[in-house]
């Protein structure tokens, strides 16, 4: 079988006298990765920013006894999240973040934060609550906007990871750009986040490897799973120098959801690049303690492979439904239009006047004449 | 009958102050730009300052404080600046207009409440998301009670300076606030986002109210008529991009009526490109600031 698909875990041809002009540098043998599972953050969208305090402290001990050695709990939008424009939470998530350090004996607990959504006010309270590791997310060509927020966090003590969202939206030269900003402003790993799932395994390699080649700093790789190749991404990610992968319990999170950790957990076993992860632990856990809290199994449906397809933020999934049932308009319509408009994390706003946009076109067709 | 216009200057030769130039030149009103100050001899607003024939000086607030003639200054500098600035300025007698984020004192929105601080000394403009939000949340509170207003203003990168992106919480806390204080809100969220696509986009916010209770949607509708009408006095690029949308929401444990409005605020391009909307409502806003105090502020009319 041959395919002209240049998959970053193929052979390296350029070694063998190919037709590349320059080798690339060989990325060294990759090691086992540090996980961070997102069920509690990234989930919170399918829940509906639902989550009791009960079901944050069972998944948390679960994720806790199988060795997941960081776990994010906030608001699906990051601490502060709470709003009309993204769902209002059920319950307080500094209660959450309380509920899950105690549960936990060995695992941190991380914390997401958007400026310009959160401030430095809940990153304080969020510590007070049990904090150690926070994650500051950007869109991904503005990480200048994160200096203030990492600068608090190693004031702090915090362990601090930059997020640059939305990468699939711009070439690995300029993440690698945005990317040293955060390593200078203090940042202790810089994630290459694909928001809208819709990058292939080679976008993902090419992303990472450049990252690494501009940072001293670890380098990580946050997947959605819209296009079905989360944990394919995830892998390439890791063969390009990742150090650092996310997962969710039964891939719960925005769009179709992100790369599934115990998943990721067996195929790194198998890789024999297991960091410590007891597979069978974080099987149980998906079936028996996430999976029966789950309002619905996030799937590649043709919603979900829309976001991916038009490269949109997967969180607008469940709103552009919402507004489609709303104004009678397919989902999707609103998805590519989203797409063409170039709306960019946390732009949930723009699906209201998308839709009504595209109602308007349709009562008042363009007549040429 | 007009009297003699009062002389003003700008204190700052960046983005703002430029195009805050431009307008007073395009549109002088009660005013005229007396001194355009600035401390970098080099500066590219300088050189527009004088290709404009206006004069100008490299020697920033201390030329201001010697031209006694200059009853007015709009400060466009930083907060930094601005701390030192301020009571300098009111020990010698001068109005300040604050374009900056420092809001050493009261915050005005020109509709809102403008006319309850003629006499004070010193002016702030809070954000240009408070400046365009504002308004429409006052817009509804003064019709019915307001529990929540929440705000989310996008605005093309490429408008945003280093300012706001090394303050941006203090843009959410000081907008936020503003909802609340000016807005009439009980509480206020404000939420800001940066979008890089190219061509840049125009400046757009989306307002999200949850009134206390029940309301007449007409009325609502038309206090907010009418307020869009008042900013767009001084902004003639502040617009809905549709009617009220009014929809039910779960919040306080209760289901409560909310109300949605999309803003979308062109700039006039006096300077700065039209995209820039959220940079053009501030320097209208001062602009306008400056000609009702110009024509009502008893204590500039006596110094005049």
């Amino acid at each position: 079988m041959s395919s002209n698909f240049d998959h970053p875990m193929a052979p390296d041809r350029s070694a063998a006298g190919g037709n590349k002009v320059l080798a690339q540098p060989k990325p060294a043998q990759p090691k086992p990765p540090r996980i961070t599972d997102s069920s509690l953050r990234d989930g919170s969208h399918p829940m509906r920013h639902q989550f009791t305090v009960e079901q944050v402290r069972t998944v948390a001990r679960a994720l806790d006894e199988a060795g997941v050695p960081v776990i994010e709990v906030s608001h699906g939008d990051g601490l502060g999240g709470s709003s009309l424009q993204y769902g209002f939470s059920l319950v307080d998530e500094m209660e959450l973040i309380a509920a899950a350090r105690e549960a936990c004996t060995r695992a941190k607990i991380a914390v997401l934060l958007l400026p310009g959504v959160g401030t430095k006010k809940e990153l304080h309270e969020a510590v007070r609550r049990g904090a150690t590791v926070v994650r500051i997310a950007t869109q991904c060509t503005e990480a200048d906007v994160s200096e203030q927020h990492f600068g608090l966090a190693k004031e702090l003590g915090l362990e601090a990871v930059g997020f640059l969202m939305m990468a699939h939206m711009r070439p690995p030269a300029v993440l690698a750009e945005q990317a040293r900003l955060m390593e200078s402003y203090g940042a202790d790993c810089v994630y290459v986040v694909d928001s809208a799932g819709a990058m292939l395994p080679r976008d993902a390699a090419a992303r990472v490897a450049a990252l690494k080649q501009a940072l001293r700093c670890q380098v990580g790789f946050h997947a959605h799973n819209n296009l079905g190749v989360a944990i394919g991404n995830s892998l390439a990610a890791l063969e390009a120098g990742a150090e650092q992968i996310d997962g969710c319990l039964r891939g719960l999170g925005a769009g179709s959801g992100n790369a599934p950790t115990e998943l990721l957990a067996a195929v790194l076993d198998k890789l024999g690049l297991n960091p410590g992860l007891d597979v069978f632990k974080l099987c149980d856990a998906a079936e028996y303690v996430l999976a029966p809290m789950m309002p619905f199994q996030p799937f590649p449906n043709r919603d979900a492979i829309t976001i991916g397809y038009a490269g949109v933020y997967s969180t607008f999934l469940l709103h552009a439904r919402r507004a489609g049932e709303k104004y009678g308009l397919d989902p999707r319509e609103i998805l590519v239009e989203l797409g063409r408009r170039k709306a960019m994390a946390g732009q949930e706003d723009w699906i209201l006047d998308v839709a009504q946009d595209l109602v308007l076109r349709r009562l008042a067709p363009e007549r040429k004449t | 009958m007009p009297s003699s216009p009062v002389k003003v200057a700008i204190l700052g030769t960046g983005n703002i102050g430029t195009d805050l130039m431009f307008k007073l030149l395009r549109q002088p009103g009660a005013l005229q730009l007396a001194l355009f100050a600035g401390v970098d001899p080099k500066s590219d607003g300088l050189a527009r300052a004088r290709n404009a024939g206006v004069a100008t000086t490299d020697r920033g607030i201390d030329a201001i404080l010697e031209a006694t003639d200059i009853k007015l200054v709009f400060d466009a500098t930083s907060a930094r600046a601005h701390l030192r600035h301020a009571p300098a300025l009111a020990a010698a007698g001068r109005v300040a207009v604050d374009l900056t984020p420092a809001a050493c004192g009261p915050c005005v929105v020109p509709p809102v409440n403008l006319r309850a601080h003629l006499d004070s000394a010193n002016v702030n403009l809070i954000t240009c998301g408070g400046q365009a939000t504002i308004p429409l949340v006052h817009a509804v509170s003064r019709v019915t009670p307001v529990s929540y207003a929440e705000i989310v203003s996008t605005v093309a990168s490429a408008s945003a300076g280093p300012g706001t992106r090394q303050n941006i919480d203090e843009f959410t806390f000081t907008t936020a606030r503003g909802l609340e204080a000016l807005g009439g809100a009980t509480a206020g969220k404000a939420i800001i986002i940066l979008n890089p696509a190219d061509p840049p986009i125009l400046m757009r916010n989306t307002v999200y109210l949850i009134p206390e209770g029940d309301f007449d949607d007409a009325a609502v509708t038309r206090s907010i008529e009418q307020m869009v009408s008042s900013v767009a006095e001084y902004v003639p690029g502040y617009r809905l991009k549709s009617a009220p949308v009014f929809d039910t929401v779960k919040y306080g444990g209760a289901v409560q009526r909310s109300i949605t409005l999309l803003l979308e605020v062109e700039g006039a391009g006096d300077y700065l490109p039209k995209y820039a909307g959220n940079l053009d409502i501030m320097t209208a806003a001062a602009w306008r600031v400056g000609q009702v105090f110009a024509a009502q502020k008893p204590k500039i009319k006596a110094m005049a």
